[in-house]
């Protein structure tokens, strides 16, 4: 079983507060995150495939009392996925990254990653000492996963299957430096 | 005069001073005294990586926090970096890099000469501006203007330490 990824993205989403930050991975997950509706606490990635989780680590580790959502897909988490084990050693207590799993390189063309021949996400980021490492394949569990991104007490991991659907781009803002301007000014740190 | 060994410390005492609250890093045995004195500071987080590049992506998430972070490297490791630091060219994000040399003055290994020649012109291509050390007594004020210039004006500054400063890796023991 799967889910449909804009549906997913706006049931982890529902209710957001302001201490919440969100970071995707390039492609999909960025358009599924503008089509959730623009925040200025969204920090869209356009390019820098394998960096979302060490942005969210890095801006984890600076603001402690605010959680961060890393929403990623497995394309950009196998490419950086020794973040994991470097994030399974300092184990934020306020940082989640959720893997948006299809298998697939979606933005290129649907050529088939190595999670959807076989690499699993959760047992990687387990391996890597991560505190909660969820499969997340039906609606219960999404709703779950969406619960705690509202109270996170230790580094979550979750991976996400989603189905193949590719619905239409919602493309958000691309000016990295008034993206980077209008993040920090809506957290107070401008300048 | 500055006795030569204790510039790591010197380093470390300007970056501490600057505000710099993580420091990311693969290790050198040129920043072996650095990232001791940064594992041992309470008042900065010290984020082992598993390849440079992380380390580009954690100081551009720092920024996004209000952080300031500081990145340590072997020059191989700049290599590990370059589509990543579309990153903070795009966005304009502070990027303090600490580079030590390998693969020029008096280098034993081979393998380390073709990353090692090439680090200054990928750096310069990358938007980088360069702050070569050779010289143990200009590490502090190196590292001063360094620091302001990455931060202060939201620039890609990468300090170069050779080897002639480090000193060659000794193969025989």
């Amino acid at each position: 079983m799967s889910l449909e990824r804009r549906a997913a993205m706006a049931t982890l989403l529902a209710g957001r507060d302001d201490g919440l930050l969100v970071v995707p991975g390039l492609g999909s997950t960025c358009w599924d995150l503008a089509a959730a509706g623009d925040n200025d606490r969204n920090f869209y990635l356009w390019g820098a495939m394998g960096g979302a989780a060490m942005i969210g680590l890095g801006l984890a580790l600076a603001q402690p009392r605010r959680r961060v959502a890393v929403i990623t897909g497995d394309g950009e988490m196998l490419m950086g996925m020794g973040a994991l084990a470097t994030i399974g050693l300092q184990k934020p207590p306020n940082l989640a990254v959720v893997v948006f799993d299809n298998g697939l390189y979606g933005e290129t063309g649907m050529q088939q990653s190595a999670a959807g021949g076989g690499a699993d996400l959760v047992s990687v980021a387990a391996g890597c000492g991560i505190g909660t490492c969820l499969d997340v394949r039906d609606e219960a569990s999404l709703a779950d996963l969406a619960a705690r991104l509202k109270g996170l007490s230790e580094t979550l991991f979750a991976r996400v299957a989603i189905s193949r659907a590719e619905p239409p781009r919602v493309l958000p803002l691309r000016d990295g430096v008034a993206l980077k301007q209008r993040f920090r000014a809506a957290i107070g740190v401008n300048p | 005069m500055i006795a030569p060994a204790d510039w790591p410390d010197r380093l470390f005492e300007t970056l501490k001073a600057g505000g710099v609250r993580q420091a990311g890093y693969l290790p050198d045995a040129g920043h072996a005294r650095l990232i001791e004195r940064c594992r041992a500071d309470k008042d900065i987080r010290d984020v082992v990586l598993t390849t440079e590049e992380e380390g580009v992506a954690l100081t551009a998430g720092a920024w996004l926090g209000g952080a300031r972070a500081v990145l340590l490297m072997q020059s191989s490791g700049l290599g590990n970096c370059i589509n990543m630091l579309s990153l903070p060219r795009a966005c304009r994000f502070p990027m303090l890099m600490l580079i030590t040399m390998r693969g020029e003055w008096e280098e034993f290994n081979p393998w380390q000469v073709p990353m090692g020649s090439i680090v200054d012109p990928v750096l310069k291509l990358c938007e980088a501006e360069v702050y070569r050390v050779r010289d143990a007594d200009a590490v502090q004020g190196t590292a001063e203007r360094a620091v302001q210039r990455a931060f202060g004006d939201e620039r890609i500054v990468a300090m170069v330490l050779s080897q002639e400063l480090i000193g060659a890796k000794v193969w025989t023991k």
